[in-house]
């Protein structure tokens, strides 16, 4: 087992660049999943490290091997797509020895492996069964299994869960994350769920346009964004920006009616900033205050209450407790401010104080 | 109101429409398969309908010899006593009569006066008895025209005389089986070598692929009539020449636009992660084609292998062409059932059977196969 290092990674489709020059290091057995919205060129970075795409610059290595330019067969890979890619006309067990039986692998040494694969994921029972007669979860468990049996130095899983509801989704993600536990193979994993990255990762890669955004642990990403798209990916629902302006040794933010005081630096001064607040970070302020609570969902255990201020800001804040807003009341609010988080308005870039 | 009431009209209409279309196409099939079985007589007497059901008929029956059977009950009265179904079918008796001029006369049982003491009794069961004078009994057995109701009457002679008899020259048998000798590779060749252009317009990239397909729709729309004359002069040239292969390479050329079109479209429609994940799982674009591509193209397969039989089954103008010389010993059923237009014109039953014989095996694999005609054809073109 190893894992994969990405040096100045480039793809091209003709003139069109979508991945521009990635350097990533996953450590053998590490769990990384990539993120981000729609088009930011995860799914291209993973078909990459699978080989499905061309790399058209820079160099990619499993292990110490370089696999820039190898066939997909050859690279130690096994992916599990979206849509499972079962071999419809073949039975769980034929679809599970596919890869070996091509790598002529002796059957006994076939039956083994698919044997193991089918326990691990308590397939026993649907072994002879066709794909058409299962259903989603077992159909993405067999798209598992069929990775485990081939032994791979990296799996590979390209939103395995999308095609899934809710409730099997929760299911799969626990047993994704047991299996990784039990095999502990290096694993990159896709999605644009950001409860599966936070959940599944080791390390979580945030994409945007083909450039990473930041890298690191699920937690560090939430305490310590380095700009506001990664402050605003991460953490659901998503942080509070709110405009303000530097001043001295403060940020005056009128969609609050406040000035915070907060340390800084004097570089900032006049200039505007936006100020990042998560919704679980915020209290409605029970003296009131010329908030107007727009609309309330209630989960029961968290409510989520939609503010607007007079100059036009929108504010989600989570409430707990007994004593909840209700719609169309006046309220003002109240934090800590170590919980605040400060923006550059025009770069974007996270002002640490 | 209106348009609760426009859709049962248009499900009507389709439902009349398909029950006209399916009675337009059973009638002459059926037609063709009853007259198949009766006899040239039948056929010319009476339609093929009517001999599905017993038919009221007057048979024309003789007494015994009198000169040998009678026998003198007492001085000068002699009489003749029989069965007139001896020797043939017993027949329901509705009515009979002694003369043609006055059908049904009489009733079973009844007693006939033939004038000057002649008599006649004819009973149910077909027994009779004839009394007369020595003068009046004698000659020829009296004639007797029986009313009866005659069951429907089948024979398979006429397929025995097309299939089996050594001594018929124009029989269907040989050109049955020259028939499939050209259909039988006619079909398999195109498949083949379509399925392997379908994969690689479908899945494998190389420079010119849009153009090679884009040339293959156009060779859709080229008659075949266009290229019989250069094709023929080409197998003449190279030494080809008439006979099976060129009739089997002719049909592969005509057929294969059509089949490469119909297995590269469904080929396409398969699922590219399903291709990807075997390559990821390490097969090779022959194993990827022979243990994916094909057994999940089954359904085009199929239906394309229907349709290039029934049009080869079917074919004239190529087996024509290509295939039959002066010799005839190449001929195949289509090409025989004109001979047969021409040679045997009046005799129905002949071409009914002939005909008969050379649409069963179409028919046969029309039936068997409908789901995949349908099922092929939809995956194919509409996706």
């Amino acid at each position: 087992m190893s894992g994969v290092t990405m040096n100045k990674v480039i793809k091209k489709y003709g003139d069109v660049q979508v991945i521009h020059g990635i350097d990533l290091e996953i450590e053998d057995g590490e769990f990384c999943v990539f993120v981000g919205p729609s088009g930011c060129g995860k799914s291209t970075l993973l078909r990459m490290v699978a080989g499905l795409e061309e790399t058209t610059g820079g160099s990619m290595s499993i292990g110490t091997r370089d696999v820039t330019h190898m066939d997909p067969a050859q690279r130690g890979v096994a992916m599990v797509f979206q849509t499972y890619a079962l071999y419809p006309h073949m039975t769980v067990k034929e679809n599970m020895g596919f890869g070996l039986k091509m790598n002529n692998h002796p059957k006994k040494e076939i039956e083994e492996k698919v044997a193991e694969a089918s326990r691990i994921l308590k397939l026993d029972d649907y072994l002879s069964r066709k794909p058409a007669a299962l259903s989603g979860g077992q159909r993405q468990r067999v798209s598992i299994g069929r990775a485990i049996v081939r032994g791979p130095e990296v799996f590979l899983f390209d939103e395995p869960l999308s095609n899934l509801d809710a409730e099997l989704r929760v299911e799969m993600r626990v047993e994704i994350a047991r299996l990784h536990k039990e095999i502990g193979a290096t694993m990159i994993y896709v999605t644009h769920d950001q409860v599966e990255a936070m959940t599944l990762a080791d390390k979580i890669v945030v994409l945007r346009l083909g450039h990473i955004e930041q890298v690191g642990a699920p937690m560090d990403l939430y305490r310590d964004p380095d700009n506001k798209f990664v402050a605003g990916f991460i953490g659901s629902p998503a942080m509070n920006f709110i405009k303000g302006t530097a001043g001295d040794g403060a940020v005056e933010v009128p969609g609050l009616g406040q000035t915070i005081e907060i340390g800084i630096a004097p570089a900032y001064k006049g200039k505007s900033v936006d100020v990042g607040l998560r919704p679980e970070h915020l209290a409605i302020d029970p003296a009131g205050g010329d908030l107007r609570v727009d609309l309330v969902e209630s989960l029961g255990g968290v409510s989520y209450a939609y503010l607007e201020s007079p100059a036009g800001d929108r504010i989600v804040v989570e409430e707990r407790g007994d004593d909840r807003v209700s719609e169309g009341q006046m309220v003002g609010l109240t934090f800590e401010t170590q919980r605040v988080y400060l923006f550059d308005a025009e770069t974007e870039m996270r002002i640490r104080t | 109101m209106e348009t609760a009431g426009q859709k049962p009209l248009v499900v009507w209409a389709l439902n009349i429409s398909v029950v006209v279309l399916v009675l337009l196409w059973i009638f002459p099939t059926l037609g063709l398969f009853v007259s198949s079985f009766r006899t040239g007589e039948q056929i010319t007497a009476s339609g093929w309908w009517s001999s599905m059901f017993p038919a009221e008929q007057t048979v024309q029956l003789r007494a015994a010899d009198p000169d040998d059977n009678r026998i003198e009950t007492s001085a000068g009265v002699f009489i003749v006593e029989g069965n007139i179904f001896e020797g043939g079918d017993t027949l329901t008796i509705d009515a009979w009569a002694t003369s043609s001029r006055d059908l049904g006369a009489f009733a079973a049982g009844e007693t006939a006066d033939l004038g000057d003491g002649e008599t006649l009794t004819l009973e149910a069961d077909g027994s009779y008895v004839w009394q007369g004078d020595e003068d009046q009994l004698s000659g020829r057995g009296q004639r007797i025209f029986v009313d009866a109701t005659v069951p429907p009457e089948f024979t398979t002679n006429n397929y025995g005389f097309v299939l089996f008899d050594e001594g018929n020259s124009e029989g269907m048998a040989k050109a049955f089986f020259n028939t499939l000798t050209v259909v039988i590779p006619a079909t398999i060749i195109p498949i083949l070598i379509a399925a392997f252009a379908a994969y690689a317009l479908a899945w494998m990239d190389f420079p010119g692929r849009a153009l090679l397909i884009a040339a293959v729709v156009g060779l859709l729309v080229v008659p075949l009539q266009l290229a019989l004359i250069p094709l023929l002069s080409l197998h003449n040239a190279i030494g080809i020449g008439k006979g099976y292969l060129g009739v089997w390479l002719a049909h592969t050329g005509f057929g294969l636009p059509l089949a490469i079109y119909l297995l590269r479209n469904y080929m396409v429609g398969l699922p590219r992660d399903i291709i990807e994940n075997a390559r990821v799982d390490g097969a090779t674009e022959f194993q990827i084609f022979t243990k994916i591509i094909l057994p999940l193209s089954f359904p085009a397969l199929a239906s394309f292998a229907i349709f290039q039989f029934l049009w080869t089954w079917n074919d004239l103008l190529v087996a024509l062409v290509f295939l039959i010389d002066s010799s005839g010993q190449t001929t195949v059923m289509t090409k025989q059932i004109v001979e047969l237009l021409g040679t045997r014109g009046g005799d129905w039953e002949i071409l009914a059977t002939s005909a008969f014989v050379s649409i069963a095996v179409p028919l046969a694999v029309f039936f068997m196969m409908q789901r995949y005609l349908v099922r092929g054809l939809l995956a194919g073109s509409v996706k």
